[in-house]
């Protein structure tokens, strides 16, 4: 390995360092356990966003409605059919992804703001069928009556239920697991496909590139990874209501993605934790947070277009 | 067999006729040149040869089947390239990787996570062979955003003869280029055609690039076919003059 | 069952009739400035807050004319000071920035007026029903079915008729021509983007009659209107009328046999036409 090669590979150490030794440096910064794990959770599903938005150039913004189909699928696994936490993320994701797989060829032919606008309008559905089918979701109070079970292995047994640390631990492998994937698939042919057609659609159809086939396959492993996410929000909470699959969650993700840097792989995990202490700082400060969270939107789109790592890589550029 | 025979093509948009009945044969190994005044359906002609549009009415035939609705992507897989007026690459990415991407998805990887030792040597090495041959290897890891245009230009005929074309089509590839630029994409294109005997159908604006490379001349005016033939008989044609040189001295 | 039915067919059109406005509005400025104005619902409550201030100084008619006109006035600035810079780039931008004065609108009017609802007075003449067996048959159902209808043909009017109307239909189709023909294009968008929330602020007025005062009546609002747009079909302003008042309509009949998908309901009709018609019901092709 060359010395440039190493240089790439300084802030990939850094960020897991970081990630690794997070419940042990948060608390002196003012931090709690929870925070941390709420960080690499919405991390999580802002770079699986940002897989199909700054990878593929896709603009979705309708992310939550998977991320809220995690979550439900896992809470209600849990709650109704097994106490098994493990099983609850595999069926969080598989409704998430089928969900996606069925949507996805209606929306692949649109461009633009009109993906946009089908994507958010799409994900509703979930949101009314959640609110109104209370029977069983619990409607508008949300799924409560159960919590993530300890993981049960052979030879030994992970309280992930009463110990924050483990269940910290745990995301975090799945984390990494996760952005390994999208890492290795964005360096692979499948991956510059999709960067070819982020970058020009016309020339990449004119190579043979079908592109709506990948556009509908970066959206399904896209919406996969952040039912994951919403999965794993859901057992950190212990809890999910109707707000996770809101079309104002999916805003939330959208806005990590860009404040942290499309463009670039952990711009927007940096993104997502700028946004959740924000908000978490100031619902404790304030009634009015959402104004300071909307007056805080307007300013990234104004001054911070590129995102927090396209500032500080123009800087070093120039 | 003709590799190209467009049949009786036309192509309406509303009430306005911008391809009226045309119909051409290329051969195998031939450089066809189309050309005409401003607004004679140049364009539309072309695009409708690439998959871009669906004609109207009438047929193109490649290689002997009938491609007249066949998707732009797929008529790539049969053997169809071309380039654009306005130059379209991947800006963001450098000339190695713009030609990258191609090889790779002429080698049917678009869809791979995953190559081995031996694939990844291929495509590199059709890579740097590639950018031997059009003399862009000196650029290769500049962004092809910031490259002079005929480097774009360059970039852009590379790419599409990364996919080991049959018939590469070439739309005005010295539009809004200098006198140098010009000439270096001209002698780009007479290399391919002469040393990798590829059939090349372009559209072109500079007569000097068309008399110096041309097998063949279509001329087009107002949607309509005005004259075919080799370069002295166009020279010659006085319909052609009246119709061309009329429009352009105006 | 029949006047269930038709009560409840009858009040989907007037949902319809909302949902259309509104639409209209954002269509409109989708058209010819390629924003999604996620802020839309926002104005719309404005509207409706507005009027219910006016109300005690201006009476209902006052506010019926005044509250759209002020709704304007700040979307003119809005436009002006803020989404004027997103025009031009990324889509995304426009987005995020009216995605966030969406956050902005709801908290300030809470803010402002109170998270409670609030009593909203219309003239009480128009409350009494018309008709004992139609009992449904208020007034202010008609009254505002028919200003609705007003509206859409005054808008139609504007835009067939008035040079500013002819300029928007003009740039929405060829924003580059009309601007080399000396149309001055920031202008014609700031009135087109001010014309479209006048028609939010005007659904306002009239909906928190219906609906109720509350500051979540545009975030409620605001997804069926995007829903009116795909159905009717993208880039087509009657098409986004009848797209409103199918939806409207459609909801309307689900309330009576299957009440708990009434929402739902909207959203699969867009499944469905965008399953068997892309570019929705109206659309132009090649739009989209």
């Amino acid at each position: 390995m060359n010395s440039p090669d190493l240089n790439k590979q300084i802030p990939n150490v850094v960020v897991w360092l970081l990630l690794l030794a997070m419940p042990y440096w948060l608390p002196a910064v003012g931090g709690y356990p929870e925070l941390g794990t709420r960080v690499v959770i919405l991390g999580l599903a802002a770079m699986s966003l940002n897989f199909l938005l700054g990878y593929t150039g896709v603009l979705s913004f309708g992310h939550a409605a998977y991320f809220g189909l995690g979550a439900y699928g896992a809470a209600m696994t849990i709650r109704y059919l097994v106490p098994s936490t493990g099983i609850g993320i595999l069926v969080g994701i598989l409704i998430g992804t089928i969900a996606a797989a069925i949507i996805g060829p209606l929306i692949i032919r649109l461009r633009g703001v009109y993906f946009a606008m089908v994507t958010i309008a799409f994900g509703q559905v979930f949101f009314f069928i959640a609110i109104r089918w209370n029977s069983v979701t619990g409607g508008d109070d949300g799924l409560t009556g159960w919590t993530r079970v300890p993981l049960h292995f052979g030879f030994t047994t992970i309280d992930i239920q009463n110990n924050p640390l483990a269940f910290y631990y745990l995301v975090l492998v799945l984390f990494a697991v996760a952005a390994g994937i999208m890492a290795w698939m964005l360096r692979s042919p499948f991956g510059r496909t999709l960067i070819a057609i982020r970058e020009n659609e016309r020339r990449a159809r004119f190579l043979g590139i079908p592109v709506d086939q990948h556009i509908w396959m970066s959206w399904v492993i896209s919406c996969c990874f952040v039912s994951l996410a919403g999965a794993l929000y859901a057992l950190l909470n212990n809890f999910v209501d109707p707000r996770a699959l809101y079309w104002t969650q999916s805003g939330d993700f959208v806005i990590m993605a860009v404040l942290g840097g499309m463009r670039s792989f952990w711009g927007p995990l940096i993104g997502a934790a700028i946004y959740v202490v924000l908000q978490d700082y100031l619902s404790s400060q304030t009634e009015n947070w959402q104004s300071f969270i909307g007056l805080f939107f307007v300013l990234v789109v104004l001054f911070f277009p590129r995102g927090v790592l396209g500032m500080i890589r123009r800087k070093v550029m120039s | 067999m003709s590799l190209l025979r467009v049949d009786n093509v036309f192509k309406h948009f509303g009430s306005l006729i911008a391809v009226s009945d045309v119909s051409m044969t290329v051969e195998p190994g031939e450089l066809r040149a189309v050309i005409g005044p401003n607004g004679a359906g140049k364009t539309t002609f072309f695009n409708t040869i690439s998959g871009f549009m669906v004609p109207t009415s009438g047929r193109i035939i490649f290689d002997g089947e009938d491609i007249t609705t066949v998707l732009p992507a797929r008529r790539v897989w049969r053997g169809i390239a071309r380039t654009f007026q306005i130059t379209e690459v991947f800006p963001e990415l450098s000339v190695r990787e713009n030609l990258r991407i191609a090889v790779e998805v002429a080698a049917g990887y678009r869809m791979s996570p995953w190559l081995s030792q031996e694939a990844d040597g291929e495509i590199r090495a059709r890579v740097t062979e590639l950018m031997d041959t059009s003399g862009l290897a000196d650029k290769a890891d500049r962004l092809v955003g910031e490259l002079a245009h005929g480097d774009q230009r360059a970039t852009e005929i590379m790419m599409a003869l990364a996919l080991k074309p049959r018939l590469l089509l070439l739309d005005e590839p010295t539009a809004g280029m200098g006198d140098q630029e010009t000439y270096d994409i001209t002698q780009l294109i007479r290399k391919l055609h002469r040393e990798q005997k590829l059939t090349i159908v372009l559209i072109e604006h500079d007569m000097r690039v068309v008399f110096h490379l041309a097998d063949r001349i279509m001329v087009l005016a107002e949607g309509k076919m005005l004259a075919e033939g080799t370069p002295k008989d166009i020279a010659a044609n006085e319909a052609v003059q009246a119709a061309y040189l009329g429009k352009t001295a105006a | 069952m029949t006047q269930l039915l038709l009560f409840n067919v009858f009040n989907g059109l007037i949902v319809g009739a909302f949902y259309a406005l509104m639409a209209l509005g954002l269509s409109l400025i989708l058209n010819l400035s390629g924003v999604i104005n996620f802020a839309h619902g926002g104005f719309l409550a404005i509207g409706g807050y507005l009027a219910y201030t006016l109300i005690p100084y201006v009476g209902f008619w006052g506010a019926l004319v005044l509250a759209p006109l002020l709704t304007a006035v700040i979307g003119f600035i809005v436009e002006r000071v803020l989404i004027v810079r997103v025009y031009g780039r990324d889509p995304l931008y426009s987005l995020l920035l009216t995605f966030g004065l969406a956050f902005i609108f709801e908290d300030g009017t809470r803010f402002i007026w109170g998270a409670q609802s609030l009593p909203f007075q219309v003239p009480g003449w128009l409350m009494t029903p018309l008709s004992s067996d139609y009992f449904f048959l208020t007034g202010y159902r008609l009254f505002m079915v028919l200003v609705v209808a007003i509206a859409v043909i005054g808008l139609f009017l504007i835009l067939t008729r008035t040079r500013l109307g002819i300029r928007i239909r003009a740039g929405t189709l060829d924003l580059e021509t009309v601007s080399v023909l000396g149309v001055n294009v920031r202008i014609l968008r700031n009135m087109n983007f001010g014309l479209g929330v006048y028609l939010a602020g005007l659904a306002g007025v009239l909906a928190v009659g219906q609906l109720g005062l509350q500051p979540t009546i545009g975030a409620s609002l605001i997804m069926p209107s995007f829903v009116a747009i795909i159905v009717g079909g993208l880039g087509s302003l009657p098409g986004t009328l009848l797209g409103g008042l199918l939806i409207g309509v459609a909801s309307g009949i689900t309330t009576v046999f299957f009440p708990s998908a009434t929402e739902a309901v909207i959203y699969v009709m867009m499944a469905v036409v965008l399953l068997i018609r892309p570019r929705g019901l109206l659309g132009e092709e090649g739009r989209f």
